[in-house]
C-alpha cells in the first residue's frame, strides 16, 4: 500500500528547484498503552493542579514562565512566543554538500523520504549526480510552524533526507575525559582484536527483530482472548572470572562453530 | 542523576560492565508552567466519574483491543516478557559504521565503567576504536527492546539505537516511482553545482537553534529590566530546568582505584 506524502516542497539549489514530495521513513511499532483507573478499568484524564492548594487551574489561567533561578521564573506571554516562529516556506534550501563521514551518527535523528513530485526527470538526474559525486548535502527548511536541519543523501536510487539535532545538544566523546589506568596487556589486546575480526560482517539489519514487542503483542492476544500466559521469570549473567581466559575460550569457540559451517 | 540503564556488553564469552548516559543535553528552552500568582503547576490524572486526583497505585496500564475495551498489562508481567539476558547487550557482530544508513540511526547514549575495574572496558574500548568497527546487539530497557550499533570515540563507549528492519520504509513500501535513466547532461549539471557549493566539512554554526536563542535572549533582557518576573518559595528543582549532563558523565568516567 502506497504511504502519502506528509509534505511538499521545493528543493532549492542556488538557483534551480526541484519539486518534491516528503515521506516519513519509519513506521511506528511501538505498542502503545493506555493509563487506566485501576478500579474502573477506564480511561482517565489530565490537568495542571496548583500544588500549593491542589486546585485544578484551568487552560485560559494558565502562564508559561522560564526559571532563571531556583523559584524565580520570567513570563513570556504567548503573542511573545509567536513572534519566535518561523516564516512558513516551501523552500528547502540545501546550503552546502560535505563529505558523508563529517557528519557523526550522533547529529542524526528523523529520516524522511523525498520522491519527485513532478519533475522526475531533474529529481533522478540530482540522485545520480549526489550518489556520484558521495556526497551529503546540508539542508535547512521550515515545516509546520519549525525549523529543521537535514542531511540529504542518495540512498539506492532515492533521496532521503535526516533532521539534524542542534549544535549544543550534542556532546561529542572529544569533550570528555579519556579513561585512564594502567598499560593494557598486549596479549589481551590482540586477543580481543582477534575475537572482534572472527564476529566481523555486512551490517544487515534483518538479522536481528524486536523478540520483546512481538513477545508482547502475543502475550496481549492470549490475555485479550482470557487465557492466562506463562511467563518466565528473567535470569541474569555473573561476569566472568579472567579476561584473557574468557578471551581465549572464546575465540576457540567460534572457531570450532566455522570449521563447522565449513565442513 | 542515575544511570539510564545498568548492565553488560557481552563479547564472546567476556562481559564488559557498564552504566548508560545520554549522550544529548536537552538544549531547548523549556518553559514551565505557572499559576496565575507563579507557581509551578504540577500534571495531575484524575478519575472523570469521581473528578479525584489518583495516585500512582490507583492507575494501571492498557492496551486497547477495541474501542473502550482494554488488555490490563503490569509492570511485573512486562518485566517477565524481557528476555533471559535483558542486563546483557550481546555484540553478535562487528560491521563498518559508515555502511549503517543515516535511517536507522535512533540516539545516542555514552557507556560508562559500570563495575570495579574498569580494565575490561579500556581494552573493549580501545579494541573498538583501532578496528574502526561498530558491535551490533540488542538489549532491553524500560519495557522495550532496542538494537544498538556501539562504537568507541577518545576511549570511550558509545551506544546508537537503531531502529529495526520492520520500523524503516523502503522506497518501494511508499511506492516511489521507478528510477528513470536521467539525461546525461542534467546529471553533470548537477554534479557540477554540487561540486561548486562543497565544503570539506560541516560547520556547526549552522545547526544553532535559533528560536532558543531569540527565547533566551528576550529572557534575559526582561530579566535585567525586572518585566514579567514572578517569584515562588515552592521546590522548583535546576534552574533553566536542565541537569547538566556534562558533569554528570565526567563523574562517571573519573578514574577509580
Amino acid at each position: 500500500m502506497a504511504v502519502r506524502a506528509i509534505w511538499k516542497g521545493k528543493l532549492k539549489l542556488g538557483s534551480t528547484t526541484i519539486p518534491v514530495n516528503l515521506y516519513s521513513a519509519v513506521v511506528d511499532k511501538t505498542v502503545h498503552f493506555h493509563i487506566l483507573e485501576q478500579r474502573t478499568k477506564s480511561r482517565i484524564k489530565q490537568h495542571m493542579v496548583n500544588p500549593e492548594n491542589s486546585e485544578e487551574v484551568p487552560n485560559d489561567e494558565i502562564q508559561k514562565g522560564y526559571q532563571v533561578e531556583p523559584g524565580i521564573f520570567v513570563i513570556l506571554n504567548d503573542d511573545e512566543l509567536k513572534k519566535f516562529e518561523p516564516k512558513p516556506s516551501r523552500e528547502i534550501e540545501v546550503t552546502r554538500f560535505i563529505p558523508p563521514a563529517q557528519i557523526s551518527s550522533q547529529w542524526y535523528d528523523r529520516p524522511y523520504y523525498l520522491g519527485p513530485d513532478g519533475d522526475e526527470k531533474a529529481y533522478f538526474a540530482f540522485v545520480d549526480a549526489l550518489a556520484a559525486q558521495e556526497k551529503q548535502g546540508i539542508a535547512r527548511w521550515v515545516m509546520r510552524g519549525k525549523e529543521y536541519n537535514g542531511a540529504l543523501s542518495a540512498n539506492d536510487g532515492y533521496l532521503t533526507l535526516v533532521t539534524l539535532r542542534h549544535a549544543g545538544e550534542v556532546v561529542s566523546a572529544e569533550e570528555l575525559p579519556k579513561p585512564a589506568g594502567r598499560a593494557l596487556d598486549k596479549k589481551e589486546l590482540s586477543m580481543a582484536k582477534q575475537l572482534v575480526e572472527l564476529l566481523e560482517g555486512e551490517f544487515d539489519p534483518g538479522e536481528f527483530s524486536d523478540e520483546y514487542r512481538e513477545r508482547l503483542v502475543d502475550f496481549i492476544e492470549k490475555k485479550a482472548k482470557g487465557r492466562k500466559p506463562r511467563l518466565h521469570a528473567v535470569q541474569s549473567k555473573r561476569p566472568s572470572p579472567s579476561l584473557e581466559k574468557t578471551l581465549s575460550k572464546s575465540i576457540a569457540t567460534l572457531k570450532k562453530q566455522r570449521e563447522k559451517r565449513a565442513a | 542523576m542515575r544511570p539510564l540503564w545498568s548492565g553488560t556488553i557481552t563479547f564472546g564469552l567476556a562481559s564488559v560492565p557498564v552504566d548508560m548516559y545520554p549522550a544529548s543535553r536537552s538544549e531547548h528552552a523549556s518553559l514551565r508552567m505557572l499559576s496565575p500568582d507563579g507557581v509551578p503547576l504540577n500534571r495531575r490524572y484524575y478519575s472523570p466519574e469521581t473528578g479525584r486526583d489518583l495516585d500512582d497505585d490507583k492507575m494501571t496500564r492498557g492496551y486497547e483491543i477495541e474501542k473502550g475495551e482494554y488488555v490490563v498489562v503490569t509492570d511485573d508481567e512486562l518485566e517477565k516478557l524481557a528476555p533471559k539476558k535483558s542486563r546483557d547487550i550481546d555484540m553478535r557482530r562487528f560491521v563498518d559504521e559508515k555502511t549503517i544508513p543515516p535511517l536507522y540511526f535512533e540516539r545516542a547514549y555514552f557507556l560508562t565503567p559500570g563495575g570495579e575495574t574498569e580494565k575490561a572496558y579500556r581494552l573493549l574500548a580501545k579494541t573498538m576504536e583501532d578496528s574502526g568497527r561498530a558491535g551490533i546487539g540488542t538489549f532491553v530497557m524500560r519495557g522495550k527492546e532496542y538494537l544498538v550499533a556501539i562504537t568507541a570515540e577518545n576511549g570511550i563507549l558509545r551506544a546508537q539505537t537503531l531502529r529495526f528492519a520492520d520500523e524503516v520504509r523502503s522506497p518501494g513500501d511508499i511506492g516511489l516511482p521507478k528510477e528513470k535513466k536521467p539525461a546525461k547532461p542534467t546529471v553533470a549539471k548537477f554534479k557540477k553545482l554540487i561540486a561548486s557549493r562543497s565544503k570539506k566539512e560541516l560547520s556547526t554554526k549552522e545547526l544553532k537553534d535559533t528560536r532558543t536563542e531569540r527565547i533566551l535572549k528576550l529572557v534575559k533582557s526582561k530579566k535585567s529590566r525586572g518585566k514579567d518576573i514572578v517569584e515562588t518559595d515552592v521546590e522548583t528543582g535546576h534552574a533553566g530546568n536542565v541537569i547538566d549532563i556534562m558533569d554528570v558523565l565526567k563523574k562517571s568516567l573519573a578514574a577509580r582505584r
